[in-house]
């Protein structure tokens, strides 16, 4: 024990000498790698700017304005609005205003084009909620100022462009009135606001555009009531459904008179087809309608007569019109063929004749085309051009142009949902150095500038060839399993329902798929992917086996709906096979057990508390059987601030027969009083961490026993009002509750009380300890607290004799039903930022010291050595307890700028941090994913197990050579030294 | 750690816990200084406090005997189920059931789950959900049927409930038949803790420079903790040291002995010796 300790008190003491593990300039990009997205594109407007680069500006739905390189799809730059600060409409202002309106129409900001600085921000009220819509006219001036015009809350407002002034407002307070549109009629200074009224009523409003005054208002009754959207058709004539949506009204507005039209859909389309639904475009003479099946496009002649262009079966995808000339407008339409989609680009008013026809090969991972943005431009031959910009269903962006796709951008990664890894093929026979590395010349060359770098001998040049090389060495990026595990899959799962494979080397896609069963269909109506999990993990006897991933969805947003399981290889990225499950899917518990071909049992809980085995065979279902009393698990009602244990008492008693489905009863429950207490947090430890030492060695030689196990449940409740905002209650009426559960029996372990605290928790569960992090109100700073609990029914285990004549019970098994004799250790310390993740680092054998790895409020991340987080923190700390690592207290954590762990890099939008051990018992990879990407290694307490990088070889080398040399000629010498002797 | 043990009057203890029962006593501690009502009404507020009846807390533990009065004022009823069979009342808190009789044993033969549950809410049961706890049947029986509670409380309302056995219950666990099918019970309240309190500096700043000198010197440890690492190598050394100066007159002992006792054999040897003196 005491060379343990001593070895830890060197490990520590190399350590501490340099507790920062800061990288150095040329290291960046080494191990790390940082990828940027912006999400899907819900709107995309592009500049029209003559001169200068071409862009175009684009929201989406993470909330991120961006101007993009249209040439290459590269960001030029790029804002993340809050989360609650959802984008209702861009739009671009004298050409070099980007103007964007967020929060349900309530903020207007403009931001300069070229570097996306904001210009100005304007606040903006009204009566009521609303429909936002946001216009930039193109010639509508007050007072040699551009007006815009902006709905937004029930409020008209005309607001200047140059410093986002309201000039007038004009306020719609009629209870009942939504409004459907405003319209700008070029070259007249009126708008006209229409909407509906009390489900039937339609209303119009002209309205001055100079000052605001309400020039008429005019309304209409219609028995049949309104349902959906309405399109606009003309600046004068709109289109509706009926509340049935069968029947097509047709409403022109024209001089203030409000005229109508009815036209059965039925008259159109000679069979029935079901309610239809009109889809949103701006096309003038033109709208579309789509039931279930058909898509049917109609043309507006004259006043109010319809008329059938075209019905297709197809998948379609129309864009906003554009407008070519003076009276020209073109839009485009995409439309689906089997691996292939089709652009045309038609006038508005030439439906048969199209200006551009093109077929673009497809993808079949991307799916459907979501949106289309139109664009043109001049040829060189002095026509028009078009390019478009398009939206798929995976939430990738594409330019195609010349029937080409000119680039594209993978932004669904922007949205992922859960992260597992899957280990590398293992390198098979063949694939020699030689293969890797492209010649032998390249080779020596490579080595021959490295030499030259170590000897201080390499001009600037050499110096930048030596840092390319070392940055795109193909060794981390090779599709094989490495040595020290550094090279993984990361598999992701996006909220667009389609799994990516990252390679941990470079961040490079290896393939991606677009899940089958995530797709729309008739029995899933609005699939959703939960989760993914480790299927399959061959490791031994099933080597030859792939490993595999199970992707958890449902049919919806309710946790009642069925459940779909997909199967998908990680080698290939094919999907395997997929189930429709019969029942819901409201917890999946995966469960350390494997049948022959290594997969995984999983547990699926339904709504009715019904547990289901998979996989679905007869041997797993054996293994199942032996450790049927041996299997608990908890749930978490949210609402109710119930937490219940569970575990399986028999077969289903259904009348279906099912082998493996099992009833579950209820085995303990904890009731938190709902007038003073609601969770907000419950974290347990990671299923995969390992535990090194169950022992602890304290200063004075003592022992302390962890208490691990793996059924604890941390829970954080607060007072129901104070689980707000920060600061929207006082001290007094706030207080924070954290508790340890054990999970199988459901004895409280631990309660503590923060009073005058307040959530948000972030928590993490690691070996014995939790780490919280909250807000401390009384103090006005964040706070994070720790709890360490240890195992007392073992303490006795100190004595060394004890041990050598094995009368010790650390051996005898442990019952989780024996009554624990536990003890705890806190502290709370003061932390400056607050928190949007927390982490811990995780090693293979879990020797290392870990790490915390807190996702900060500037989208970084940052390690804490855990160690500044230890309840045994002293003011004083004794000479022995300095020489094992205890840290003296200080009332806050030390935030240190060289520990950030990526650097200078921000990862947007932070929402997860996930830690991966590699095979290397020093390093941990870390994956932080939000809006962007961002990986790298750890090591905590530096490699201590390897070389490092900058392991200068070839000293070593010559240092040996000259060695052997030096023993060569030192032996020669004697050796004629003694023969001279002799002869002497 | 402070907790209240409690045997027969449970709802006097429950009138000491609305008073912080901690050390620490802060000035930030809000407890709500309601007081309860002992008929037990829902929501009734007894504007008096609770009669002074003295509550024979001072015993650490003690047993719950069946014999015990049943008239003490029982606010709320324990349930309990065999296994997977219903609830079925155990009796009011105070006064439990006594036997196991029928059911018991059968549980303990297919080491079952005993389930017990309480109300979650004292003055008015069940609250909104009742507190399930339970045990593998064959921890219980010892002498008599051993259980331990520990309930945890918050005001009126119980959180949680801790059942099991009082000490410890490994795996194996037998086929054990109590001697007595008779409870024995003990009970611990817990209440909530207040947590420490992040540590603040600043009037330790100010009284640091008279506490500057009252520093805790840490133990003077003997020569031999300090200095063990220096003085083993040291001690290896001298070792190695006279062990060589005890080999080096032996070893021109038996240069000698030979030399002039053993010539034949002397006559052997010498070459090497010879050799060495050459060089």
């Amino acid at each position: 024990m005491a060379i343990r300790s001593f070895f830890l008190f060197i490990l520590f003491f190399s350590s501490s000498l340099s507790p920062v593990f800061s990288l150095y300039e040329d290291q960046v990009g080494l191990m790390d790698w940082h990828q940027q997205y912006i999400g899907k594109v819900k709107q995309a407007v592009f500049s029209s700017q003559r001169a200068g680069r071409k862009r175009v500006v684009v929201s989406t739905e993470e909330n991120v304005i961006a101007s993009l390189d249209l040439r290459h799809g590269e960001i030029f730059w790029r804002h993340l609005l809050g989360a609650d600060d959802v984008i209702d409409g861009i739009d671009i202002g004298l050409g070099k205003y980007v103007i964007t309106l967020s929060s349900g129409g309530s903020i207007l900001r403009s931001w300069n084009l070229p570097d996306g600085q904001m210009v100005w921000e304007s606040s903006l009220q009204g009566p009521k909620h609303s429909k936002s819509f946001l216009l930039v006219p193109t010639n509508l001036k007050f007072d040699k100022d551009n007006v815009l015009v902006v709905f937004s809350n029930g409020r008209l407002h005309a607001i200047s462009c140059i410093d986002g002034e309201v000039l007038w407002k004009k306020d719609f307070e009629a209870e009942s009135f939504e409004v459907q549109q405003v319209i700008l009629p070029p070259g007249s200074d009126l708008i006209h606001v229409v909407g509906f009224a009390a489900l039937s009523q339609f209303e119009m409003y002209q309205i001055n555009a100079k000052n605001g005054e309400l020039l008429k208002h005019e309304s209409a009754f219609f028995s049949s009531g309104f349902s959906g959207q309405v399109s606009l058709v003309s600046t004068e004539t709109v289109v509706a459904l009926d509340s049935t949506g069968s029947i097509l009204l047709t409403i022109s507005f024209q001089d203030g008179k409000i005229s109508s039209q009815q036209t059965p859909i039925s008259n159109l389309v000679e069979d029935s087809l079901g309610p239809a639904v009109i889809i949103p475009s701006s096309v003038s003479g033109i709208f579309a309608i789509k039931t279930d099946a058909v898509t049917i496009f109609i043309r507006v002649i004259g006043k109010g007569n319809l008329e059938v262009v075209e019905k297709t079966t197809h998948e379609i995808a129309v864009s906003d019109a554009l407008s070519i000339s003076e009276d020209q407008q073109a839009f485009a339409l995409i439309q689906h063929a089997s691996s292939e989609i089709h652009l045309t680009v038609k006038l508005a008013h030439d439906w048969d004749g199209n200006l551009l026809k093109e077929s673009v090969k497809m993808d079949r991972q991307r799916g459907l085309v979501h949106k289309v943005f139109i664009n043109n431009y001049i040829r060189t031959d002095r026509s028009y051009g078009f390019r478009v910009l398009i939206v798929m269903e995976d939430h990738s962006l594409l330019l195609l142009q010349q029937g080409e796709i000119v680039w594209s951008r993978e932004d669904g990664l922007a949205s992922i949902i859960d992260v597992t890894t899957s280990e590398l093929p293992v390198e098979r026979d063949g694939v020699s150095v030689a293969k890797v590395e492209h010649n032998l010349f390249e080779w020596l060359k490579g080595h021959m500038l490295k030499l030259k770098g170590t000897l201080m001998l390499a001009s600037p040049e050499d110096m930048a060839a030596i840092q390319s090389m070392r940055l795109k060495s193909s060794e981390k990026s090779k599709m094989t399993r490495d040595h020290n595990g550094f090279r993984k899959l990361l598999i992701v799962l996006t909220r667009a329902g389609k799994l990516f494979a990252l390679h941990t080397g470079d961040g490079r896609i290896v393939w991606s798929y677009l899940l089958r069963s995530l797709h729309k269909s008739e029995a899933c109506q609005s699939p959703i992917g939960l989760n993914l999990y480790q299927w399959q993990v061959p490791h031994h006897h099933a080597m030859d086996e792939n490993p595999s991933v199970l992707v958890v969805s449902r049919c919806g947003p309710s946790s009642d709906t069925s459940g779909v399981l997909s199967f998908v290889d990680t080698y290939t990225g094919k999907e395997l096979s997929s189930l429709s499950l019969d029942h819901a899917v409201v917890q999946v518990i995966p469960l350390p057990y494997t049948d022959s071909t290594e997969q995984r049992l999983h547990l699926l809980i339904d709504a009715d508390k019904h547990a289901h085995l998979y996989p679905k065979t007869s041997g797993a279902l054996s293994i199942f059987k032996r450790e049927f009393s041996n299997i608990y698990w908890y749930s978490v009602e949210d609402q109710n601030g119930i937490i219940k244990g569970h575990a399986l008492k028999c077969k289903c008693t259904g009348e279906v027969a099912d082998e493996f489905c099992f009833d579950t009863r209820d085995l303990w429950s904890v009731v938190f009083p709902s007038e003073s207490e609601k969770t907000i947090a419950t974290v347990t430890r990671k299923l995969n961490e390992v535990v090194h030492t169950q022992a602890k060695v304290v200063a004075d030689q003592d022992v302390m026993y962890k208490y691990i196990s793996r059924n604890l449940l941390f829970v954080a409740t607060v007072a129901p009002k104070g689980s707000g905002e920060i600061g929207s209650v006082t001290p007094e009426e706030s207080w924070l509750v954290a508790y340890l559960i054990d999970t199988v029996t459901g004895r409280i372990l631990h309660r503590v009380t923060h009073h005058g605290s307040q959530g948000p928790v972030h928590a993490v569960f690691s070996e014995n300890w939790v780490v919280y992090h909250y807000f401390n109100l009384r103090a006005h700073r964040y706070e994070m607290s720790v709890i360490e609990i240890y195992d007392q029914s073992r303490a006795d285990n100190k004595d060394v004799w004890k041990l050598v004549l094995g009368k010790h019970n650390l051996t005898s098994p442990i019952s989780l039903f024996s009554r624990p004799e536990v003890i705890t250790k806190s502290q709370s310390y003061f932390f400056t930022h607050s928190l949007k993740a927390i982490a811990v680092t995780s090693t293979a054998k879990g020797i290392t010291s870990k790490q915390l790895l807190l996702g900060t409020i500037g989208d970084q991340v940052l390690s804490l050595d855990k160690r500044f987080l230890d309840p045994r923190r002293t003011v004083n700390p004794t000479q022995l307890e300095k020489e094992e690592g205890i840290i003296p207290l200080t009332e806050s954590l030390p935030i240190i700028p060289q520990s950030y762990v990526t650097h200078a890099l921000r990862v947007e939008g932070l929402r997860g941090i996930i830690t991966v051990p590699a095979k290397l018992e020093s390093t941990t990879l870390v994956f932080a994913h939000g809006v962007d990407l961002f990986f790298t290694q750890l090591a905590p307490s530096r490699t201590y197990d390897s070389l490092t990088e900058d392991f200068s070889y070839a000293l070593l080398l010559i240092t040996i050579v000259a060695l052997v040399a030096a023993i060569f000629v030192t032996w020669r010498l004697s050796e004629r030294k003694e023969l001279q002797e002799k002869w002497r | 750690m402070k907790w209240v043990e409690v045997i027969v009057s449970f709802i006097l203890t429950l009138s000491f816990l609305s008073f912080p029962s901690c050390g620490f006593q802060s000035d930030e501690l809000l407890v709500d200084d309601e007081e309860f009502g002992l008929e037990g009404a829902p929501q009734h507020r007894s504007p008096e406090p609770i009669p002074t009846r003295s509550p024979p807390v001072t015993s650490p533990t003690r047993k719950r005997h069946s014999d015990l009065d049943s008239d003490s004022k029982i606010q709320f009823s324990l349930d309990h189920a065999f296994g997977d069979s219903d609830f079925s009342p155990a009796g009011t808190f105070s006064a439990r059931l006594k036997t196991w009789s029928h059911g018991g044993q059968n549980l303990l033969e297919s080491d079952d789950f005993y389930r017990i549950r309480l109300p979650s809410n004292v003055l008015s049961p069940p609250g909104r959900d009742f507190i399930i706890s339970s045990v593998k049947a064959r921890c219980l029986p010892r002498e008599s049927l051993d259980e331990h509670f520990v309930i945890h409380m918050e005001g009126v309302n119980v959180l949680a409930v801790n059942y099991g056995s009082p000490g410890s219950c490994p795996y194996p666990r037998n086929l054990k038949l109590p001697a007595k099918w008779s409870f024995s019970s003990h009970t611990v309240l817990k209440n909530s803790e207040q947590a420490p309190r992040a540590p603040v500096f600043t009037e330790e700043i100010l009284g640091g420079e008279n506490a500057e000198g009252e520093v805790v010197q840490p133990a003077e440890r003997s020569f031999w903790a300090k200095y063990w690492m220096y003085l083993i190598p040291l001690g290896l050394i001298v070792m190695n040291a006279i062990t060589q100066a005890m080999n080096m007159p032996e070893e021109q002992a038996t240069g000698q002995v030979p030399a002039q006792g053993q010539p034949s054999a002397g006559a052997v040897q010498r070459g090497p010796s010879s050799a060495v003196r050459r060089r």
